[in-house]
């Protein structure tokens, strides 16, 4: 739609809002994510940051307001669509592995249906991601034989497969024991050094403080604070962040 | 529909017992009477409706099968329309009897459509439709039953609706939606009786057909039950056996 000379942002949302029903859940959120850049969003929950995320593949569709992804206007058009969804890999709380099949299974059928790669070039695919997140001994397991970690590590890798330029992370470790979180922050810290562009909701500060460029707070579905995060965890501007900041940290 | 194998054994004595004890001139055994060659040719009549009962049976399955996916999946649609669609195809249908569809079938649909159609085709057409309804909202609910997250995974790694369904939905569906399709299909044999009305050779039919001939009512339709509640028996425990595999094939 409206171009402009400057660099195109990874990610691009304008004013977005969003409704459930006659609840407002996101108000006009703008947000930038410019190329390799690593953005944490945290915020109380029901504060909207996973329904921002979801809007940006279409998950959830946003009633107002601009999304684009690589210069992709995101619209009803089926075809902007998958076109930002071929873009952008997603990493959910619950890991939504298909239970039915393998894990290489799991992780060549995109490959295979939706990008017409061979079988065995998808395989050798997906034993390579299989290997850069450390499990490429359980491929032939299914995902109710493995643990939490292990399975949340197979879906980055299935993910991974797709070969995205950005990946979303919604939760990726409230759904794990407290033993398992840090093998998949590592396998997370490790993308992030390699220079994938990154958005994650989590509440893991300890990560934030170390991956992310840039903080986004969000609070009753609005973008409250968003500061480098030296700046964001030392001084924070608003009430309501330092508060959910203190509350958070404390522990 | 759970029958348990022992009681129906019970059953089956039972209704054996006016037999061994006798019960004088009433009963006229002999129509069925295997060591006579008048009762072995009855005999055989009887039972040589029942490949048309399954044949019927399994071709309807089939068919409402298929009928009843194609209805499902607009009404899981997120277009009001297609919802619409299969609210209307499912209330209709559900709404008209087996035997009056039939009927309608075979002597209306002809002469509506400008074709000819066999009894045969006519039962299962029938019957097909009637139960397409049940199948829409079995495949409804398997899989409403399979977790959002599953497409949403699909969506994201690119899968479009058809393979979504074909390689993620459908094949976790089918463990939850394959015991109550083995309880379509008993129902299915025990309804297809209903076709004898329109001169479907099957079991009740042949059974009709012999108590006209022979005036023996009791006996032969004694045999007609037993006929059934074999079949059904038999088919009930390939579906208990059915639903203990797919039970135990569940993995995580």
């Amino acid at each position: 739609m409206s171009e402009t000379n400057q660099t195109v942002a990874a990610i691009e949302m304008v004013d977005v809002c969003k409704w459930f029903g006659d609840f407002q859940a996101l108000k006009d959120v703008n947000l930038r994510v410019d190329t390799s850049e690593k953005v944490v969003i945290c915020g109380p929950s029901g504060s909207g940051k996973s329904t921002a995320i979801r809007c940006i593949n279409r998950l959830e569709r946003h009633e107002s307001g601009q999304i684009s992804v690589d210069g992709i206007n995101l619209t009803d058009d089926k075809s902007s669509v998958a076109a930002i969804r071929a873009e952008v890999g997603m990493v959910f709380q619950q890991f939504n592995l298909f239970p039915h099949l393998t894990v290489i299974e799991n992780l060549t059928l995109g490959p295979i249906r939706a990008r017409g790669m061979s079988e065995s070039a998808a395989r050798n695919l997906a034993e390579s991601y299989l290997e850069r997140v450390r499990i490429p001994e359980q491929a032939e397991k299914y995902p109710g034989q493995l643990s939490g970690g292990q399975q949340q590590r197979v879906a980055i890798a299935r993910s991974l497969c797709m070969e995205p330029k950005i990946l979303l992370f919604d939760e990726p470790t409230s759904a794990l024991d407290p033993e398992m979180i840090a093998e998949v922050l590592e396998v997370m810290a490790e993308l992030a050094d390699s220079g994938m562009t990154m958005i994650v909701v989590t509440h893991e500060m300890g990560f934030a403080r170390k991956v992310a460029d840039t903080m986004v707070f969000m609070d009753h579905g609005r973008v409250v604070e968003s500061a480098p995060p030296e700046q964001f965890f030392s001084n924070p501007r608003t009430d309501r962040c330092q508060e959910f900041l203190s509350q958070i940290l404390s522990h | 529909m759970k029958i348990k194998i022992r009681d129906c054994r019970n059953t089956l004595l039972l209704l054996m017992l006016p037999l061994l004890t006798g019960c004088g001139n009433q009963w006229g055994w002999y129509v069925v009477n295997p060591s006579t060659e008048q009762g072995r040719g009855n005999l055989k009549f009887l039972i040589g409706g029942l490949g048309n009962t399954i044949l019927l049976s399994v071709c309807a399955l089939l068919i409402s099968v298929v009928l009843g996916l194609l209805v499902a999946l607009p009404g899981l649609s997120e277009n009001r329309w297609l919802r619409w669609f299969n609210r209307v195809y499912v209330e209709l249908v559900r709404a008209v009897p087996l035997l009056v569809l039939l009927l309608w079938v075979y002597y209306g649909l002809p002469i509506a459509a400008g074709i000819s159609i066999n009894v045969f085709w006519a039962g299962v057409i029938a019957l097909a439709l009637s139960d397409s309804a049940f199948e829409a909202e079995i495949f409804r609910a398997g899989i409403q039953s399979i977790a959002k997250g599953q497409t949403e995974a699909a969506r994201t790694i690119g899968l479009n609706y058809r393979d979504t369904m074909r390689f993620v939905i459908l094949p976790q569906a089918i463990r939850r939606i394959l015991p109550p399709l083995g309880n379509q299909l008993v129902y299915m044999l025990k309804i297809s009786s209903l076709v004898s009305i329109i001169g479907m050779q099957e079991l009740t039919r042949r059974a009709n057909e012999l108590v006209v001939t022979e005036y023996r009512p009791l006996e032969i339709y004694t045999i007609l039950v037993i006929e059934y509640l074999i079949l059904i028996l038999i088919v009930s425990q390939g579906v208990r056996w059915l639903e203990r595999k797919m039970g135990s094939d569940e993995r995580g």
